[in-house]
């Protein structure tokens, strides 16, 4: 029993790790330029289709399609950043919304016209597959190593915005964008940089996580609410906020299909809700 | 120190409510079903779910348009209409205008309930609650398969003749007169409602938010009406939806149809109760012949078209009609 609780904890918070991955660079952009986007799973899916396509059109293996699987989407996200998003940052919520919306839809029609409607295949090596002894648990070895790629990228990240003049520059234009640019910011090109980073991140984790999210052309309508939950739940513009949310998330999705599998996916949905009543700006959110 | 600005003050017009006589054009649209009706007898069905969305986006255009509250979970009011009106058949009441009744009331009393939850809290927290609630659904429904039939449909249910003459046949005939009927008074309700001193309120609270208590407007208290008014109409409008097709599926409170009853109603023009009808109508028009060829092309062309009209034709096909009829009386003077 105890076995289980950890077990289910540990798939919780490896999944928790991915579904932060993806959805980091959503909560950064959102809190900067205030944009709800949708369609920030798309960005994901092209990181994962471009992580397949490698493997199994090229034969590159797993990990070296990685930095492909980030640098992809990134080029992507500030190609569309600049000639379309970049538009809309004055716009309705409304418009953004559909906006984005259209633009799910065209990726997803545009994967499928590609890469076909099924699932794709992942081949992860073989130090990555079975189970490592830990402390006389089985834990899955690719799930160890999404929680040790999230530390990592964690660490990186918050040195980036704390440590760095980019970092500062970061800060300063999501706290007061106005008073930013009026001291020299280019604001501007803060927001592009920020942009192709966080469609970088989404990118590299749809590749990792294709082994347990899975891959087709739906993706980025299937997941794009737990990506929004973790933005809304921990607060637009908080790296902090974002972890929290999306191993609570993790944590109570996972346990939840496990231990009460007849009400499924209920109980994330409840819980969002519930969150959402309780904290409408989000854990950590700053109130406006 | 400026004594004399009275005497030049240009004369204004007193403020009013805007006119709310019926314009020779408005006649002449809602003759349009009129003559579908009988100049395309073998359409009927098509024009009934044409119909019956059309009233599902005016309910969605009432809160989307004037109260500015975006929501991405409206299916879940036209699929407690839906199942409302398919259960009381199923259990032996079908008789269909008071089946509507119930449907609706069964959709306001949850669209109160939840207004509570979607009236406070910024645009992503509404965005996120109101898809939570229709996801929440979706799940409930799937899992009371004892109750709905679950992801096999809710099947048997008989509708008994309509006002005692009409009996629901194939071709759909009673369907769309039925739905024209209902789509029609709710209409002039929504017309009514828009341009009464409540409606401008709403507006008002579209326009800016915290100005309105300023000028005594109770914002929560007008979102809640409006919000309740809206979920009854789209409970209405599943209603009907169930008993012309004598079937309830799961997808009435699937994601989908709430996206697209958000996709016609912004491509119509959101804030015009006849952009919601057109919107509908050129949407599913357009769905019932293109997706036909194929459907993956359809989403693309769907998308491409919501992404082109956000960015070069803000407020639909009304909007752009508008800003063209502006440009030549431009230019011709």
């Amino acid at each position: 029993m105890i076995g289980n609780l950890i077990g289910v904890l540990f798939d919780g918070v490896a999944y928790g790790s991915l579904l932060f991955v993806i959805s980091i660079g959503l909560s950064v952009t959102m809190g900067l330029m205030n944009f709800v986007n949708l369609a920030h799973g798309a960005f994901a899916m092209l990181g994962g289709y471009a992580c397949v396509m490698l493997m199994t059109r090229a034969g590159v293996p797993f990990l070296a399609t990685l930095p492909v699987a980030f640098l992809v989407p990134a080029a992507a996200g500030i190609v569309l950043e600049r000639t379309l998003y970049q538009r809309l940052y004055k716009a309705t919520h409304l418009d953004q919304v559909m906006f984005s919306i259209g633009l799910v839809f065209m990726s997803v029609a545009a994967a499928t016209y590609f890469f076909g409607p099924s699932q794709q295949p992942v081949r992860l090596p073989d130090f990555l597959r079975g189970q490592v002894h830990v402390f006389g648990l089985d834990l899955g070895a690719y799930r160890l190593f999404l929680i040790a790629v999230v530390v990592v990228i964690t660490t990186v990240l918050t040195l980036l915005l704390v440590k760095t003049r980019f970092g500062a520059q970061v800060r300063a234009s999501v706290d007061n964008a106005v008073a930013a640019a009026g001291l020299g910011i280019d604001v501007n090109r803060v927001f592009g940089v920020t942009f192709a980073l966080g469609s970088g991140l989404a990118g590299l984790g749809g590749g990792l996580g294709i082994d347990v999210l899975g891959l087709d052309p739906t993706f980025p309508l299937k997941y794009m609410v737990y990506f929004l939950l973790v933005v809304a739940i921990g607060g637009a513009g908080t790296i902090k906020g974002g972890l929290v949310a999306a191993m609570i998330l993790g944590i109570c999705d996972v346990a939840g299909k496990y231990y009460v599998p007849q009400i499924g996916s209920f109980i994330i949905y409840f819980l969002m809700v519930a969150l959402m009543i309780v904290f409408p700006a989000g854990l950590y959110g700053r109130r406006t | 120190m400026s004594a004399a600005t009275p005497a030049v003050a240009v004369p204004q017009a007193a403020p009013r409510l805007p006119t709310d006589r019926w314009r020779a054009i408005e006649i002449a649209f809602w003759l349009i079903p009129v003559v579908v009706f009988f100049a395309f007898p073998t359409h009927r069905v098509l024009g009934s779910q044409i119909l019956i969305t059309g009233l599902f986006a005016l309910s969605l255009d009432l809160i989307l348009g004037y109260a500015g509250i975006v929501s991405l979970g409206h299916a879940a009011f036209f699929g407690v209409g839906a199942y409302v009106a398919g259960l009381l058949a199923v259990h032996g009441w079908g008789e269909p205008i008071s089946g509507l009744v119930v449907a609706g009331i069964a959709g306001a009393i949850f669209g109160y309930a939840t207004s509570f939850l979607v009236v406070r809290g910024t645009d992503l927290a509404r965005l996120m609650v109101t898809l939570g609630i229709g996801l929440m659904l979706y799940e409930a429904a799937n899992q009371a398969s004892f109750v709905t039939g679950g992801a096999d449909g809710l099947s048997g249910v008989r509708m008994w003749k309509l006002l005692g003459v009409f009996s629901f046949d194939l071709a759909g005939t009673t369907a769309f007169v039925y739905s024209l009927a209902v789509l029609f008074l709710l209409f002039v309700f929504s017309r009514r409602l828009v341009s009464s001193p409540f409606g401008l309120s709403l507006r008002g609270v579209r326009e800016n938010v915290k100005r309105m208590p300023a000028i005594g407007a109770p914002v929560a208290k007008r979102l809640i009406a409006i919000y309740t008014i809206s979920a009854a109409m789209a409970g209405i409008a599943g209603a009907l939806l169930a008993q012309t097709t004598q079937f309830v599926g799961l997808d009435v409170f699937g994601f989908p149809r709430s996206a697209d009853l958000m996709i016609m109603v912004v491509l119509g023009g959101a804030g015009r109760l006849y952009g919601a009808l057109i919107g509908t109508t050129v949407f599913m028009i357009a769905h019932h012949y293109l997706s036909d060829l194929n459907p993956i092309y359809w989403q693309f062309w769907l998308g491409l078209l919501l992404v082109v009209v956000v960015l070069f034709a803000r407020g639909g096909i009304f909007g752009a009609v508008t800003v063209l009829r502006e440009r030549m009386r431009g230019s011709r003077t």
